[in-house]
């Protein structure tokens, strides 16, 4: 896997990491940072203090705005994020916007580019977007078609790993160990069962669509790049985007972004690009971290935790877990250390 | 009734949910004193000049820098840099090489033949100074800075002091000297040299000054009684250096010459020894790590070949060969005779045994106090016990570095400034300390590793001052680049960025951000994810 990075200036006060840098060219500076940004989802919205989910979402969606100058349709399926966005007969959006059912925004979203064709206005790009919830479980069906029949859209899903919205179930997304309010901490293996659930960028990858990317709420300019070139592209796209959840997983709100990070830096969550079921780059971790370093500052994993009896077991196969990714998807190389 | 089916009330903006109020704790913008900051004794804003040489403009850096030091291209070679011992970065890699980026920009000053333009109007004060050295000259750029007019006098007959008759050339060329001291002097600051003051309130009146400040330093090398017979060759270092500058021949050394001290004068005169060609060695009665002299100056000196003898002491000087007796360390840590003596061949003791201040004149000045170690006593403002009579650098008790005698100058001017109006001078609160832990150091990358090599033998070499050359301006931008603006926001656009609420208003170049506490939620993403530590999260008011 060659590997390219996204900016390759290099600033040593502050690198390419943070949003912006007032000594960068400005039209090589992310889109977050500029004072025009479109902020797709305005304030007032009613998401929770530290929502992973409004932050990705208003990055993925400036960034499309800003690649296609502004137009783009997104439907959305039911979830945290059309709740606390459109609560009758506020909106939050500062774009086209369709809302129907729970599983259908991959269905609702091919009619709408249908539509745009049959109208003559191919430019007007179309997207999609849920939760983990109802991309990975409900609407699977419907996005599952989308990519089969290769539909115009961009599908981006915004993981926090359970159904938030109606009260931390477990969907298919959520990780082993991991305790929901239908996977509770108690008996001897608490939490969320090992061996099940889905990897839905895989499955997309699987579908041979022209692209497939993973990416964080925690690196920003990967995330917005992904969404740019996925613009550029015709046929069914799908970008993964990890979105931690303070309410449901027990953190500080503060932590949304570093949980992110060393979501990343642990290796459970690979941040990589496919084309064509390929997988052509990933990014390399920076600083590696064990996987304790992620899971303790979450309650939803915090069994593992007891003092004086650490459930050394399970932390040792979320490890392989992430050890599985890391040599899976080449995440450690020299030029991580960057 | 023109809506569709099931719809009664028209669309609305979430903007009407102030979400502020669900906050219990708020994000503020703080500015944090940064550790070299804080260490500077001349109080210089590195980070702040710093700021501006990272975006190139080196003129903006500086007069920023010049606001608190007229001497940068000095600082850079003589300062000791406690500034580089304190930087946070040298817990993330390296500390930035702040003593580097201060030389180059007061190079490029000199060469640009930058000038300080903007004084206050006159006051029509007259303020005196008495010693042209560091503390002098500092004191009187910023009393003229200030709009007063000042008389700088010094006995000698070239101004600098200890800057020109105790730094050897090879840290600090004349000419770098020349060019500062000629700066403050085209500030309109009146220089008599070869002008002693014996009486300082007769002067004053004399003069019409309503204020004095006096630095005359301390140059009483200290001695102390070896037996040796008359025709030993005897010197002190203070002579020596000072014979570098003023003689016509180089001061008469012998071939082999001991150096009888551990400070950075005895080092200092040592490879000025070796450089006239003659055996150095440095004969000092404790251990190294004891020695008060900066280690780089100790190894620098062994690399140019200085011989240094620990824990020994002088006992007899003879003509061609010296009696040394070995000491070791007391379990009270002071060294301890070991009745076990050495010779050693030389034909020259310097001594380096530090220098005492002529108190002659001042001390029988009305009101003023001399200390037990014969240094004089002032207030916190640099006041003698003499209304109007100001003192500073080596005469009061102080580390005697050219940094700290820089801040004296400073010190002492801005509060003689206060006392010319009638008030007193009150010192701007500082900030809390911008510790390491307040950094988010994820933020920061490391040096390519292709730059990084070239740069440290840079970095190695600068330190070694004149010995070799100084930054260009491709290595002065990178070292500047490297400083983390610990505790005050470089405009990194990160709290702007990460807000879920957009609730960061970003103010445009210069002008930071301010928060929309409408909508802030008080989550404190901004707050966790700000590299340098510059915004606090506070409780709100119930």
């Amino acid at each position: 896997m060659p590997n390219e990075t996204v900016q390759p200036i290099k600033f040593y006060q502050t690198g390419t990491l943070t949003v912006g840098n007032r000594l960068l060219d400005p039209e090589k500076r992310t889109v977050q940072a500029s004072g025009e940004r479109t902020n797709a989802i305005t304030s007032g919205h009613r998401a929770c203090q530290g929502c992973g989910e409004a932050l990705g979402a208003r990055y993925a969606l400036d960034a499309a705005m800003r690649a296609t100058g502004n137009r783009v349709v997104a439907v959305n399926a039911t979830g945290c994020l059309e709740v606390f966005t459109t609560p009758y007969p506020e909106t939050a959006w500062q774009l086209p916007w369709l809302h129907s059912l729970f599983g259908n925004a991959a269905a609702v979203a091919s009619g709408v580019a249908a539509a745009m064709r049959a109208k003559g206005r191919p430019e007007v790009r179309v997207i999609a977007q849920g939760g983990d919830g109802g991309t990975t479980d409900i609407g699977f069906g419907c996005l599952s078609g989308m990519f089969e029949r290769n539909d115009d859209v961009l599908y981006i899903c915004y993981d926090n790993e359970a159904y938030m919205n109606t009260g931390v179930q477990r969907s298919s997304a959520t990780p082993p160990a991991a305790r929901t309010a239908t996977t509770p901490a108690v008996g001897d293996k608490p939490g969320n069962v090992f061996g099940t659930g889905k990897n839905l960028p895989l499955i997309a990858m699987a579908h041979g669509i022209p692209y497939v990317a993973t990416a964080s709420v925690a690196d920003l300019r990967d995330l917005e790049a992904k969404v740019q070139k996925a613009m550029t592209i015709r046929g069914a796209r799908y970008i993964h985007v990890f979105v931690p959840c303070p309410l449901g997983w027990g953190s500080a709100s503060q932590d949304t972004i570093k949980l992110a990070r060393l979501a990343i830096e642990s290796g459970l969550f690979p941040v990589f690009e496919a084309e064509y079921g390929e997988v052509v780059r990933s990014r390399a971790i920076r600083r590696k971290v064990p996987v304790e370093d992620y899971l303790k500052p979450q309650r939803r994993f915090a069994h593992l935790f007891k003092a004086g009896k650490p459930d050394v077991d399970r932390i040792a196969r979320l490890q392989a877990v992430a050890d599985a990714n890391i040599k899976r998807f080449n995440l450690l190389r020299p030029d991580g250390d960057a | 009734m023109n809506k569709p089916f099931a719809i009664t009330l028209d669309v609305g903006s979430s903007l009407a949910n102030l979400t502020g109020s669900w906050r219990t704790s708020k994000p503020v913008y703080v500015d944090r004193i940064p550790p070299c900051n804080m260490t500077c004794p001349a109080g210089e804003d590195i980070q702040g000049w710093l700021y501006h040489a990272e975006s190139g403009d080196y003129r903006a850096a500086w007069e920023h820098l010049m606001r608190e030091n007229p001497l940068p291209a000095i600082m850079g070679r003589a300062c000791y840099h406690t500034c580089e011992s304190a930087c946070n970065r040298g817990q993330l890699d390296t500390a930035v090489s702040i003593h580097a980026v201060e030389r180059f920009l007061g190079d490029l000053a000199i060469k640009e033949g930058w000038l300080i333009t903007d004084k206050a109007p006159p006051t029509g004060k007259k303020v005196l100074v008495i010693g042209a050295g560091p503390s002098g000259l500092s004191a009187s750029y910023h009393l003229a800075r200030l709009g007063h007019a000042v008389t700088l006098c010094d006995a000698g007959p070239l101004p600098g002091g200890m800057m020109r008759f105790g730094i050897p050339k090879y840290r600090l060329p004349r000419e770098v000297l020349d060019a500062e001291i000629g700066r403050i002097v085209a500030l309109g600051v009146e220089l008599k040299l070869n002008t002693k003051i014996d009486d300082i309130p007769k002067a004053m009146k004399d003069g019409g000054y309503d204020a004095c400040f006096a630095a005359v330093g301390a140059h009483l090398a200290k001695r102390v009684d070896i037996p040796a017979p008359d025709a030993a060759r005897i010197l002190d270092a203070v002579s020596v250096l000072r014979h570098m500058e003023t003689g016509e021949e180089p001061p008469m050394l012998g071939r082999r010459v001991i150096v009888y001290g551990g400070g950075n004068t005895a080092m200092d005169v040592a490879r000025t020894a070796k450089r006239l060609g003659a055996e150095a060695m440095v004969v000092y009665r404790r251990t190294r790590e004891q020695m008060p002299a900066h280690d780089f100056e100790v190894r620098e000196a062994e690399e140019e070949g200085v011989v240094m003898h620990w824990l020994r002491t002088v006992k007899q000087v003879d003509e061609a060969s010296f009696t040394v007796e070995k000491m070791t360390i007391g379990a009270d840590g002071w060294p301890q005779p070991t009745g076990e003596f050495e010779t050693i061949e030389a034909d020259t003791l310097v001594l380096a045994l530090g220098q005492e201040v002529d108190t002659t004149v001042l001390s029988k000045i009305d009101g003023v106090k001399v200390t037990r170690d014969g240094t004089i006593q002032v207030d916190q403002g640099m006041m003698t016990g003499y209304p109007g009579l100001f003192a500073g650098g080596d005469m009061v008790p102080s580390d005697r570095t050219v940094t700290v005698a820089v801040g004296h100058g400073k010190k002492a001017a801005r509060n003689i400034d206060s006392w010319l109006k009638g008030a007193s001078f009150a010192p701007t609160p500082r900030h809390g300390l911008a510790t390491f832990e307040r950094l988010n150091p994820w933020y920061y990358t490391d040096a390519p590793k292709t730059v990084q090599p070239t740069l440290d033998i840079l970095r190695r070499r600068t330190s070694f001052e004149e010995i070799h050359s100084g930054l260009d301006e491709t290595n002065a931008l990178f070292e500047a680049r490297r400083c983390l603006s610990c505790g005050n926001c470089f405009e990194c656009d990160n709290c702007f960025g990460v807000c879920p609420d957009n609730a960061v208003i970003k103010l445009g170049p210069g002008k930071r951000f301010d928060f929309n506490y409408d909508f802030c939620k008080g989550c404190g993403i901004c707050a966790a994810e700000c590299p340098c530590g510059a915004i606090d999260m506070v409780p709100e008011e119930k």
